[in-house]
């Protein structure tokens, strides 16, 4: 027997005692035919386009269609953003994504206390119908497909898109795009949350609904693992949240009362593309092959199309760093790639100057060419999975699976996601594993180039886009003269209305209409619920 | 598997609440208020920064999100604090920092050490040193130079060790 002091033979040295992932998953040095020996190609695999979909929802993957650039932007006023967004349609850009500022991701109006400071700061302000008017001036929704990053106030925005469209002429059996109408990742996450979980839920399983026989090609929701990411959780947790969401989303419909088949196939996800490469790629894998199990086996949805996960990526904003900002470009590049070849189906790169501000339109426009470079130059769209057999990327894949099924055992166990977020669960669990990073940061057992090593103190500044306060001068001064102009007694009668169908139990979105329709605002109609639902307030868990 | 931040090793982090009930010890501390003004929700820093200063052996109070800047001057009163540190990435500090300094002049808390994380522009960081913020940290600053920063500057606390007197 050899003594544990025995010197490792220099060949087989190694720069460190382990390897693990950025989420701290221990690496082996080589993986081989033993650790996928259980692996079943038809039952664990089976070519693209086929049951469980590992390797994708489609048979031709990016050959038949490229998955859709993306480019999430919104910043000051509607007809500022509005220019942003024919400035990236005419640059190639295949689909529009609205970023709101935080007044209305809120709900609050312009001229509320909590908005001073905030309009049109990290997002677009829109108040009313007008706005959303304005920000798709000249932009035919018919036409188009748009992605709205909105969650509390999802109704209000989607009912506006709505009407918008109704007014162009479109047909809404025809509009295509998404709202991210995730209120689960904010009590876990994001935090913009208005009302407390239950009603909350009850919201969104009326715009399943209404969708479902109004809207049939509109994506009602985006179950969001990205903010759940950026908020600290390791790869497996930002999987097995996300599909958990997912999973009670479903079941508030069927408890509703809606069948499977008729909303789930409406239901989209997004997810984080990190900066650890291999491991990304097998978070996406494993994500579509535990749906397609969860809605067959669990749920007994009959329609393919309910087993098939689509999602949409982005970049890690969280990795991008404010010291050598270019570096930022590289980390954005790989991330994406990851997205690809995990068979993403709609990406977002982030640009350089984000960890500074808002992006820059050149910045922007260099984001949108790297996956334009990623689609045209590399190769990697012309053929589907490539990674698929890989010894390394299956056991990894499989290892993911199994740990968001255990995750998915524990929350069970205590009800449900709803009942795991009121005990502070998933938010506690994120919390541990972010401070856990910034610990591995400090010790530099994980290296960011430029922030822990490689530092350069001489590195020129860069160029950022500066919002200053004229955006909420406008926004304020369109407001008074909304409030003077409109039929202040059909804005009331129709709020009075929604305060008593949210009451009830009837389908809110048709009052919504109603209040939008009357140029009603966004911190009007949040108000109107806030009195008969109340605010969260969540219990600090630190 | 579960990852190292998984099931199997949480355990329960010390809760703490700002309110009537919150109990304050008398003891030579550095008390630290973590506050998020603003509406933004994005908390990860705020907590980060939270632990990691109370794992340096300060006593922090977080007040939660979406704190006015009268709330978080009535938490530094209330909380006997020593520093108040704020996170703002919404864009919202020009706004913020002004207020908040002129309550705490208002209330006579001058000595309070206040320090900014965040999103900050390079434009923006000699106007808030202007209106007597100490410390501005952006994204990727290492934790132990935050922590280092609040020891040099704090105010010494009553009830600590003074310094001997001296000659002058």
């Amino acid at each position: 027997m050899k003594s544990v002091a025995e010197p490792v033979p220099k060949l087989l040295r190694e720069r460190a005692d382990s390897f693990t992932t950025i989420s701290g998953r221990r690496i082996e040095r080589v993986y081989g035919a033993a650790d996928i020996a259980d692996l079943d190609y038809s039952r664990d695999l089976a070519d693209p386009g086929a049951f469980p979909y590992t390797r994708g929802i489609h048979p031709t993957g990016y050959r038949g269609k490229l998955w859709t650039m993306r480019q999430f932007a919104g910043f000051g006023t509607p007809e500022e953003t509005n220019e942003r967004y024919k400035t990236l349609l005419r640059a190639g850009g295949t689909g529009l994504s609205v970023a709101f500022d935080l007044p209305t991701l809120m709900g609050r109006d312009p001229d509320h206390e909590l908005s001073l400071g905030e309009v049109g700061k990290c997002g677009v302000n829109v108040t009313s119908l007008a706005d959303m008017e304005t920000l798709f001036d000249g932009i035919a929704l018919g036409d188009i497909t748009t992605s709205m990053t909105i969650n509390s106030p999802a109704a209000m925005i989607f009912a506006m898109y709505l009407v918008v469209a109704e007014k162009q002429g479109a047909d809404w059996k025809k509009l295509s795009g998404t709202i991210q109408n995730d209120i689960l990742k904010e009590f876990i996450a994001q935090k913009e949350y208005i009302f407390p979980p239950r009603p909350s839920m009850r919201i969104i399983t009326d715009i399943f609904a209404f969708c479902s026989k109004q809207a049939p090609k509109w994506n009602t929701i985006s179950v969001s693992g990205y903010h759940i990411r950026e908020a600290g959780a390791t790869a497996l947790q930002e999987l097995a949240f996300t599909l958990r969401d997912g999973l009670e989303y479903v079941q508030w419909g069927v408890d509703a009362g809606l069948d499977v088949d008729d909303f789930v196939p409406r239901i989209s996800f997004f997810f984080n593309a990190h900066s650890d490469f291999f491991e990304e790629i097998a978070k996406y894998r494993a994500a579509r092959k535990i749906w397609a199990h969860a809605m067959r086996d669990r749920f007994h949805a009959r329609s393919e199309r309910s087993w098939k996960l689509r999602f949409h990526s982005q970049t890690a904003g969280v990795s991008l760093t404010a010291q050598q900002p270019y570096n930022n470009v590289v980390r954005t590049a790989l991330q994406a790639l990851s997205a690809v070849l995990g068979g993403t189906n709609s990406l977002h790169t982030n640009s350089l100057d984000e960890a500074l501000a808002l992006p820059t339109a050149d910045a922007a426009t260099l984001a949108l060419r790297t996956q334009q470079i990623i689609a045209h130059e590399s190769g990697v769209a012309n053929v589907v999975d490539p990674l698929g057999g890989s010894y390394f990327v299956e056991k990894l894949t499989r290892e993911v699976e199994d740990g968001a099924l255990a995750y998915f055992e524990a929350i069970d166990k205590m009800g449900g996601m709803v009942e795991a977020i009121e005990r502070g669960f998933p938010q506690k669990e994120i919390a541990e594993s972010a401070y856990r990073f910034q610990q591995a940061v400090e010790r530099k057992e994980k290296i960011i180039v430029g922030v822990n090593d490689f530092v350069q103190h001489d590195a020129p500044p860069i160029e950022i886009l500066y919002i200053d306060e004229s955006a909420a001068e406008k926004q304020l001064a369109k407001l008074d003269r909304l409030q003077k102009t409109r039929n202040a007694d059909q804005v009331a009668r129709s709020l009075d209305a929604l305060r008593a169908a949210a009451r009830s139990t009837e389908n809110l979105m048709p009052r919504i209409l109603d209040a939008v329709r009357a140029y009603a605002t966004v911190g009007e109609m949040c108000d109107a619920l806030r009195e008969v639902w109340g605010e969260y307030e969540e219990v600090p868990i630190i | 598997m579960l990852l190292a931040g998984g099931l199997a090793t949480w355990s329960p982090p010390r809760e703490k609440k700002v309110g009537p009930h919150a109990v304050k010890k008398m003891s030579s501390k550095i008390r630290v208020v973590i506050a998020k003004p603003g509406l933004d929700g994005h908390d990860r820093g705020a907590k980060v920064i939270a632990r990691a200063l109370r794992d340096a052996g300060m006593e922090v109070i977080y007040t939660g999100l979406r704190q006015t800047p009268e709330q978080i001057v009535a938490a530094a009163l209330q909380e006997d604090a020593d520093v108040i540190g704020l996170s703002i990435l919404s864009g919202a500090h020009n706004h913020i920092a002004p207020r908040l300094m002129a309550l705490l002049r208002q209330k006579g808390l001058d000595d309070v050490l206040v320090v900014i994380g965040g999103i900050i522009p390079d434009v923006d960081i000699p106007k808030l040193k202007e209106i007597g913020v100490k410390g501005v940290f952006l994204p990727g600053t290492p934790m132990q130079d935050i922590i280092g920063f609040i020891n040099k500057n704090v105010r010494p606390r009553v009830g600590a060790e003074l310094a001997p007197p001296g000659p002058g």
